[in-house]
């Protein structure tokens, strides 16, 4: 019934069909033009003839409830829908360029790369996320990268919309998805983790940095089950060179239990971005398997095909924030640092799976190049770090729970609010100085981040006392 | 269009103000009524003359048990309901009565269907409360959206052409877009405006886009303590009352 719309030159609601670039199993896809609009636009069309794979159809509804309702660089827009009972279809933006399927030839890729992608994943399902979004097909065809290098997450036919009814669940009693990349839980019908998406990242990590599938590529029932109780080769095995950093984070990722991954895409992202500050558990150093008795109590324990009930996953991602203190050690009087420490502590006592990042500027000439620094800024660093490590001794962090950052910048107020958009800082704690001569001279950084950040601020004073306590 | 659509009023003048406020302010054009405009509160004559006039300028209504109950002495009731009618029939006149007892139980438009309870047996007043009584419901409807109330806690059933259903708890305030597609069929349980169960004591309500086919679920805060207070002032039973402050 609908074919005779579809020919080239046709035009369906003002959208003139250019060039058929698709032909998938569930969906054609055309480029298509419209007058008086210059985004390059593609048009997707369902395939329901009669007998075709209901998933078609389903996942055709599911994308048509969400792709309207996300937004931002990480998704194609949406330009507009039709309507089912004349010609069902969807306009979104074509994304230029090629697919990360299209690289699979290229594999393994340098470690540094792996990384890079990995980040840029991270940071468009970071996204996605907060848009109540969970993904649930992460995989390589799935993935484009626009110029400015944000990824670009395609197809989400069998997504998961935390306040949408999901059509997906009820129509496939069997799970679906993609083999390869499919998390355990999602074999257990369970959709409603963002843990999964990181769970395939890592698969797709794994992947792409040792050229080898980790869970290969068996689409039957049992080889895919495989997968709840047989963990794969530790990637060093594979490749001697594999650096710890990123063996620590790739099997993190692809935990059996969505409890022992990164509880958040923003904190993996943060991982990936800091090599050097990874913690490294005793996962960075294994070179075999779990013994058969670990993976045979896992095959027969129960408790690993229970199903689980995840919380809510707006509370779950807001209950690991990445919180992060700016210390002024050289200005800040001891009485502020202690008033910083208290509200750290505070904050992350009730959010377990909060991280702490300590930062601490380091100012540069404005106009000079100081070369005071040149000769000991080295030293100064690590001084600084040291002296951040210690500030945050008394919170008694867990390593992988804290990092230190020593930014080097001009405008201390600007070095912040960078770092926090670039590392997805949910919550920045600041203290406020009070009465200097340097913040008459230079006006206030906790102000100016205050306004300029894109998150939640808090500015700190020291408790009050007679002398300060006077307005 | 907008359409403003209200179950399970139950003589709760207080919430059934602040709904009808609350959905004017974001422009509603047109009202729907799903029954059970009496029964528990204590304002059933204002409630109904209200209603009455919301019909008289072209608002739709359909009858509920409640109302039914109010002539028909048959209908059977649990104990604290039937202690509220019996009260109720007391206070109000003939006009309103009347108008009670000519009420459709049900009513088409366009693709939709508005009914108190159960769609396939609107009489028997049955409960939607799970995926088997929500098939029953749409099975007897070609309507591809069907609204109705009767269970006071809020639900969201679709039915896809393969006739697997999928229930969904409806978050507040966050617009659904209810698809067409032959095949398709919706079912929007209603929670209550004047004595919501789902431990949230704000009133219940949604709001339909026509054009965009987006469905919210509402909630406007009221004034329950004034309305708890007047079922007691009343002299009905007070757990009618104690209820309203808790949503229960």
């Amino acid at each position: 019934m609908v074919k005779p719309f579809l020919e080239l030159g046709a035009i369906i609601d003002g959208f003139r069909i250019e060039e058929c670039i698709h032909q998938g199993g569930m969906a054609t896809l055309w480029r298509v033009s419209r007058v008086g609009t210059t985004m390059p636009m593609l048009m997707k069309v369902p395939k329901i003839a009669e007998g075709e794979d209901p998933a078609a159809i389903v996942g055709f509804e599911m994308e048509q409830m969400i792709l309207p309702r996300l937004s931002g660089v990480h998704v194609p827009k949406f330009v507009a829908a039709g309507d089912f009972a004349v010609q069902p279809y969807i306009v979104m933006e074509c994304i230029p360029g090629k697919t990360l399927f299209q690289r699979l030839p290229e594999l393994p890729l340098p470690y540094a790369e792996v990384a890079d992608i990995g980040l840029k994943i991270a940071s468009a399902l970071d996204d996605v996320h907060r848009q109540h979004v969970i993904h649930l097909d992460v995989k390589p065809s799935n993935i484009m990268f626009r110029p400015t290098g944000d990824a670009v997450l395609l197809d989400f036919g069998l997504s998961h919309h935390d306040q949408l009814p999901d059509l997906v669940q009820e129509e496939f009693r069997l799970p679906f998805g993609t083999a390869p990349y499919m998390s355990p839980e999602q074999l257990l019908n369970i959709r409603n983790d963002p843990r999964s998406d990181l769970f395939a990242l890592g698969a797709l990590l794994y992947f792409f940095s040792t050229g080898v599938r980790p869970f290969g590529q068996s689409e039957t029932m049992y080889g895919m089950r495989r997968r709840l109780w047989r963990d794969p080769a530790p990637p060093r095995r594979l490749k001697s060179d594999y650096p710890a950093w990123l063996q620590e984070i790739v099997l993190r990722c692809i935990e059996i239990e969505p409890a022992w991954r990164y509880p958040t895409a923003a904190q993996l992202a943060f991982e990936l971005s800091h090599p050097g500050q990874v913690k490294l558990t005793k996962r960075s150093e294994r070179l075999k398997q779990d013994p058969l008795t670990t993976v045979l109590r896992r095959r027969f324990n129960k408790d690993l095909t229970r199903s689980i009930t995840v919380p809510a996953m707006a509370r779950q991602i807001s209950s690991a924030p990445i919180v992060a203190v700016a210390v002024d050690l050289a200005e800040g009087s001891p009485p502020l640092n202690d008033a910083l420490r208290v509200m750290a502590e505070r904050i992350l006592a009730t959010l377990p799976s909060a991280r702490l990042a300590c930062l601490n500027v380091l100012k540069l000439g404005r106009v000079t190049i100081d070369f005071t620094l040149d000769e000991e800024g080295h030293n100064k660093r690590i001084d600084r770090l040291v002296a951040l490590k210690h500030w945050a001794e008394p919170l008694k962090l867990e390593n992988n729970r804290l990092t230190a950052h020593v930014l080097e910048a001009v405008d201390p107020a600007n070095a912040i609010v960078k770092f926090a958009q670039a590392n997805h800082v949910d919550h920045i704690v600041i203290g406020a100085r009070q009465n200097s001569l340097l913040r008459n001279l230079l006006g206030s950084v906790s102000a100016k981040v205050a306004a300029e950040a894109t998150c939640t601020v808090t500015v700190v004073r020291p408790a009050r006392t007679g002398e300060t306590g006077q307005s | 269009m907008l359409i403003a659509i209200f179950a399970d009023i139950h003589a709760n003048r207080q919430a059934f103000s602040a709904c009808l406020a609350q959905a004017r302010d974001y422009g509603a054009k047109r009202n729907v009524l799903l029954g059970d405009y009496v029964g528990y509160g204590a304002d059933p004559e204002w409630t109904v003359t209200t209603v009455m006039d919301l019909v008289e300028k072209g608002a739709m209504a359909v009858r509920g048990n409640h109302d039914s109950a109010v002539d028909n002495l048959r209908e059977q009731l649990n104990v604290e309901a039937q202690v509220a009618i019996e009260w109720t029939r007391g206070e109000l006149g003939s006009a309103e009565r009347q108008f009670l007892e000519q009420l459709p139980l049900t009513l088409n438009d366009d693709d939709r269907l508005y009914v108190h309870a159960d769609a396939s047996s609107p009489k028997s007043w049955r409960y939607i409360t799970n995926v088997d009584d929500a098939a029953r419901s749409m099975w007897a409807t070609s309507a591809q959206i069907t609204f109705c109330g009767h269970v006071h806690r809020p639900a969201l059933y679709t039915m896809s052409a393969t006739g697997k259903i999928t229930a969904f708890m409806p978050v507040i305030g966050s617009a659904i877009q209810l698809i067409s597609r032959p095949g398709r069929q919706w079912l929007a349980v209603l929670g209550s405006v004047g004595q919501p169960r789902d431990g949230n004591p704000a009133a219940s309500y949604v709001m339909l886009d026509t054009e965009r086919r987006a469905l919210t679920f509402c909630r406007a805060p009221y004034d329950a303590e004034e309305a708890a207070a007047r079922i007691r002032n009343k002299g009905l039973p007070n757990w009618l009352a104690d209820r309203l402050l808790v949503g229960k």
